[in-house]
């Protein structure tokens, strides 16, 4: 991995990183630090949502700065997670719809199934052309 | 599509890392290419074609 490669790598890291610590304060920061102060609670809000926003061109940047096979091998692996996020997605809104079992599930459930499925194509795609 | 990179670069005592990093991409994509994995896009293509001084139809021959 050459140095600008690595350098995109830790700041997708670290943006990465502090999306997540500034959606932790987002979350739980009105019930355990500030309680319910409204200012706070927009502010965390806000700073989140500018973080998810630098995450977002961090990895930009990052993909752009693949090779064709590497960028090849990513965009299979999001268009297996997107059909799959869709047609699971929607499959499990009807069985839970007619009935056929009561599982009420959150959008962290989604988000951690995109996770897996990007995970578990992107180790598939890897070894296809290794 | 088959190919002789595996062949030429030999023929010039390169390794896959040397070729990676004159053509610009990773030693993995050299190895896909190598191994018929993977098609080259036309700039790689072009650029190998004039590492090796061939014609890229001497490096790469379209067929099953």
């Amino acid at each position: 991995m050459n140095l600008a490669r690595k350098t995109k790598v830790r700041k997708l890291a670290l943006w990465t990183w502090s999306w997540v610590a500034t959606l932790a304060i987002a979350t739980y920061g009105s019930k355990y630090i500030w309680d319910d102060h409204a200012f706070l609670t927009t502010f965390s809000i806000i700073v989140n949502l500018v973080n998810g926003v630098l995450m977002i061109l961090s990895n930009r940047d990052l993909f752009n700065d693949f090779d064709e096979l590497e960028k090849k091998i990513h965009l299979e692996s999001m268009a297996i997670t997107l059909g799959l996020s869709v047609i699971v997605g929607l499959t499990f809104s009807l069985v839970e719809r007619a009935g056929l079992f009561n599982f009420k599930a959150e959008i962290s459930y989604l988000v951690m199934f995109i996770g897996i499925s990007y995970l578990v194509s992107l180790v598939l795609n890897i070894r296809r052309y290794t | 599509m088959k190919n002789r990179v595996r062949e030429l670069r030999s023929l010039k005592n390169m390794t896959q890392e040397d070729l990676a990093e004159i053509i610009g991409v990773s030693r993995q994509t050299i190895n896909a290419i190598e191994k018929e994995k993977f098609d080259p896009s036309l700039p790689t293509a072009f650029k190998m074609a004039n590492l090796f001084k061939l014609p890229i139809e001497e490096i790469f021959h379209f067929g099953k």
